[in-house]
């Protein structure tokens, strides 16, 4: 019998990356595979290739042995293949019912069915475990049971397979305890799952069978579940590039640069932030998505006001309240977003470059085209960038020149507080050990580094000290000797989450 | 030494824009039809009306080109022409006020507008199109009840501020074509936003706020002064140009004076290369732009004056053809670029 989904040779490639290198996939009925790797590995575009979401630029995708060609979602769902996203997609205005049958409502002439999209979502309702009523509010589920809904929407059309993202990233143990128990009563059911997580804890208690990704390609495959065990999965998912990726010797730090004392950001008001950055130091922030650290950073950064609390640059209160103050006091932020909010896109390399630092360099408001010049000109080989010259638009950079660019403009202002928010995400692997070696060239300069990732590796091989959140606190810190994967999980999972450390 | 190269380069090329040529082509080819077609185009008289008008859209042209460089949009154009327009004439002739004084006032009122158009926008969020056409409407009717919707002018008198529009300057002697004042008003203006936005820090700074307004924000850029600045700009110059259209034509009818006229300067900006996504703009292809929506309507007065009813459809066809052009232009630039 052929397999549910094969994947044949799939490639794809975005302007400045290669996203997927020849990777091949099968899943077989009732099989649960986990598919890891790190961030930027590939694993969401191969979903959504998956999916139909995109389609391949090469490669073959074949549904019970027969070739298939998507040409969109409806393609893939009409083949029993769903895609389940970590952010759900239901209408929290709507009753479950309305949201099972959400765009194919059953009508009884020309009006909606009620008494029958009832029945048949509580039909659904009652294969997951949910005994709810289908006229409940979705609004007044936990996160975790509207998960359980989408999951429900998805077998109602007659799904398959399901494609899950990160589908614990939300949720409490609890809740991850019983999706765990519906994921094995559909795989007993026949229903095959692609589960995709960080959380090899996760993947150990849960997988048949085991697939790594690494910098676009097949890194390896864990084939029995007696096989799948933690080294092994970091092993095949770091790869030989742990080297390039190792830690550099640490600074000795000097004195505070930035102290943060009981500071209120908007995402959680009713919580308090304290902490301390030296100079030379280089102290990470880790935590999962929704944890409040980009509030925290753009708080910091004056772009978001603080509800109370002070931020204080070497022993000065400032608690900027614009970026412009911040900049003022010496702070930069690298952001997150780099094409959307680090980068003017439409500009020039050198023109970004000297956006901060420009107004310093002018003569009565006129532009120092002279100092502009200069500027871009040393910044380029510092960092390494590689770009044809310095008017070139920047939007035709690769993803690590342009966060160097991104950097350069806040270098050139001279700050004393670096604050980098995924410094490296999307950025190939000889981009990312080039901006960890500057960023280390920086803290032995005496700069004082503050950086958000939830990117484990870079996490464990770049801080000097790490700091946790969990739902906007700070769970805990970590010295070097502490830093290891289960330490960090276990904070970050509010430090009860004793599955995480198995 | 490099460097200068490099920036007289960079100032070259975004004179000199493919966008700019494209549409100086539109601008020559019609130039050539219209002559070719009529005796009378290339007549000094003509002339002199071509660039003295264009002088006048130009100014708002430019008012309006920093409010679309950031993005937003300016509808009130045509009224604080009709309302400075009035004024003027009303405060000199039936209030007796100094030239001076008068001047200043009407000149102040544009930046009082234009700053409140932009504390609106920028304090309290409003969409730029539904604060400016409240201007529109508001203005007009302040105009038109101040007056009792009398046509206000100066008669014979004020021949000396009048001279700022009326005046020829005889470059090439007594006969032949004479330089119209408004022309040199125009280049000061333009000369001064072309710096301006290519060489200043608040130029730079209203540019990248127009293409990215969260990454100018989070570069530290107060978009919120910026953006205020470029309202205040567009109402200034918009009653710079109404305080010229009255001094030019020396009769204001508050019910119709200035009517369109912020479509006529967003077309030409449009047309002269400004994207109304913002960040976009050059004062040399807006020039053009003016120029070529002047000489649109002097081609039709002169070649084909029974269809001068249709003059609206006619101007709009073209700028419609010429976004579509620029569009596909763009867009096969952009293929080709692509990976």
């Amino acid at each position: 019998m052929p397999p549910l989904l094969e994947a044949h040779r799939i490639s794809k490639r975005f302007p400045g990356v290669r996203a997927l290198d020849d990777v091949s996939l099968t899943v077989a009925s009732g099989e649960v595979l986990a598919l890891i790797g790190e961030n930027g590995a590939g694993k969401s575009t191969l979903l959504k290739i998956l999916a139909g979401v995109q389609p391949p630029d090469s490669g073959e995708i074949f549904v019970d042995g027969k070739l298939a060609r998507f040409r969109g979602v409806e393609d893939a769902l009409s083949m029993g293949i769903a895609l389940i996203h970590q952010e759900l997609n239901l209408a929290d205005n709507l009753d479950l019912a309305g949201n099972i049958f959400l765009g194919r409502e059953p009508t009884r002439r020309g009006l909606l069915d009620i008494p029958r999209m009832h029945r048949e979502a509580a039909h659904w309702l009652t294969r997951i475990g949910l005994e709810i009523d289908p006229a409940t509010p979705l609004a007044a589920l936990s996160i975790g049971r509207q998960q359980l809904v989408e999951i429900a929407k998805a077998l109602s059309t007659s799904a398959r397979l399901l494609i899950m993202d990160e589908p614990t990233s939300s949720l409490s143990a609890r809740e991850t305890e019983t999706l765990f128990d519906v994921v094995k009563g559909l795989s007993r059911q026949g229903v095959s799952i692609i589960w995709i997580s960080h959380r090899l804890g996760e993947v150990k208690s849960l997988a048949d069978r085991v697939l790594v990704l690494r910098d676009g390609k097949n890194a390896g495959e864990i084939p029995t579940r007696e096989g799948i065990d933690h080294e092994r999965m970091i092993h095949m998912m770091v790869g030989r590039d742990i080297d390039r990726l190792a830690r550099r010797p640490s600074h000795p730090p000097g004195e505070v640069v930035l102290a943060v004392d009981e500071l209120r950001t908007p995402a959680h008001p009713e919580l308090t932030v304290s902490l301390d950055v030296r100079s030379g130091e280089i102290v990470g922030i880790a935590g999962l998505v929704g944890a409040g650290r980009t509030e925290l950073l753009t708080t910091l950064f004056g772009v978001t006001p603080a509800g109370g609390g002070t931020v204080a640059i070497a022993g000065r209160a400032i608690t900027p309240r614009s970026p412009q103050e911040a900049i003022h006091a010496g702070i930069a932020l690298v952001p997150e977003d780099r094409k959307e909010v680090g980068l003017i896109l439409d500009m020039t390399v050198r023109e970004n470059m000297s956006l901060v630092a420009v107004a310093n360099e002018s003569w009565l408001g006129f532009i120092d085209f002279q100092a502009e010049h200069t500027l871009a000109n040393a910044m380029i080989p510092a960092l390494s960038i590689k770009s044809a010259s310095d008017t070139q638009s920047v939007k035709f950079l690769s993803g690590g020149n342009q966060q160097k660019v991104v950097m350069a403009k806040w270098l050139a202002m001279k700050p004393r507080v670096l604050l980098l928010d995924e410094p490296t995400r999307g950025i190939d692997i000889g981009a990312k050990a080039e901006i960890y070696d500057l960023l280390h060239r920086l803290a032995g300069e005496g700069l004082a580094i503050l950086f958000v990732s939830s990117d484990m590796e870079e996490v464990l091989s770049l801080a000097d000290r790490l700091l946790v959140m969990h739902e906007g606190r700070i769970a805990g810190g970590l010295g070097r000797d502490e830093l290891t994967e289960e330490n960090v999980m276990r904070l970050a999972a509010g430090g009860t989450h004793t599955r995480m450390s198995a | 030494m490099n460097a200068m190269i490099a920036t007289l380069g960079g100032t070259l090329r975004r004179l000199i824009s493919p966008k700019v040529i494209g549409i100086l082509g539109i601008l020559a080819a019609v130039c050539l039809y219209t002559a070719v077609a009529s005796d009378n185009f290339l007549q000094a008289g003509n002339l002199e009306r071509i660039v003295h008008r264009t002088a006048l859209f130009g100014v708002l042209s430019i008012g309006v080109a920093f409010v679309i460089i950031t993005g937003g949009i300016d509808l009130s154009i045509g009224s604080v022409v009709c309302l400075v327009g009035v004024l003027l004439p009303w405060l000199l002739v039936h209030h007796g006020w100094s030239v001076p004084v008068a001047v200043a006032f009407v000149l102040g009122l544009g930046a009082i507008i234009g700053l409140l158009h932009g504390l609106l926008i920028t304090r309290l969020g409003l969409q730029p199109f539904v604060v400016t056409l409240c201007g529109l409407l508001f203005y007009r009717g302040v105009a038109r009840g101040l007056t009792q919707d009398n046509s206000q002018g100066f008669g014979t008198a004020f021949k000396g501020l009048r001279s700022l529009a009326t005046a020829r300057i005889p470059i090439f002697g007594d006969a032949g074509f004479q330089l119209p004042a408004t022309t040199l008003i125009f280049l000061v203006i333009a000369v001064l936003a072309a710096v301006f936005l290519n060489r200043t820090v608040w130029g730079r700074h209203l540019v990248a706020l127009g293409c990215n307004e969260q990454a100018a924000r989070y570069s530290g850029i107060n978009t919120g002064r910026m953006t205020l600045l470029a309202y205040v700009i567009s109402s200034t110059l918009a009653a710079l140009g109404g305080m010229l259209f009255v001094l030019d034509i020396n009769a204001a009818q508050p019910s119709d004076f200035g009517n369109f006229y912020e479509l006529y300067a967003i077309a030409a900006a449009v047309l002269g290369g400004c994207s109304l996504r913002g960040g976009e703009g050059s004062i040399l292809g807006l020039i053009v732009g003016s120029a070529l929506m002047v000489v649109l309507s002097n081609m039709i007065n002169l070649v084909h004056p029974r269809y001068q009813n249709i003059e609206f459809a006619i101007i709009g066809g073209v700028i419609l053809a010429g976004v579509i052009a620029d569009e596909v232009v763009r867009r096969f630039a952009r293929r080709r670029l692509a990976p």
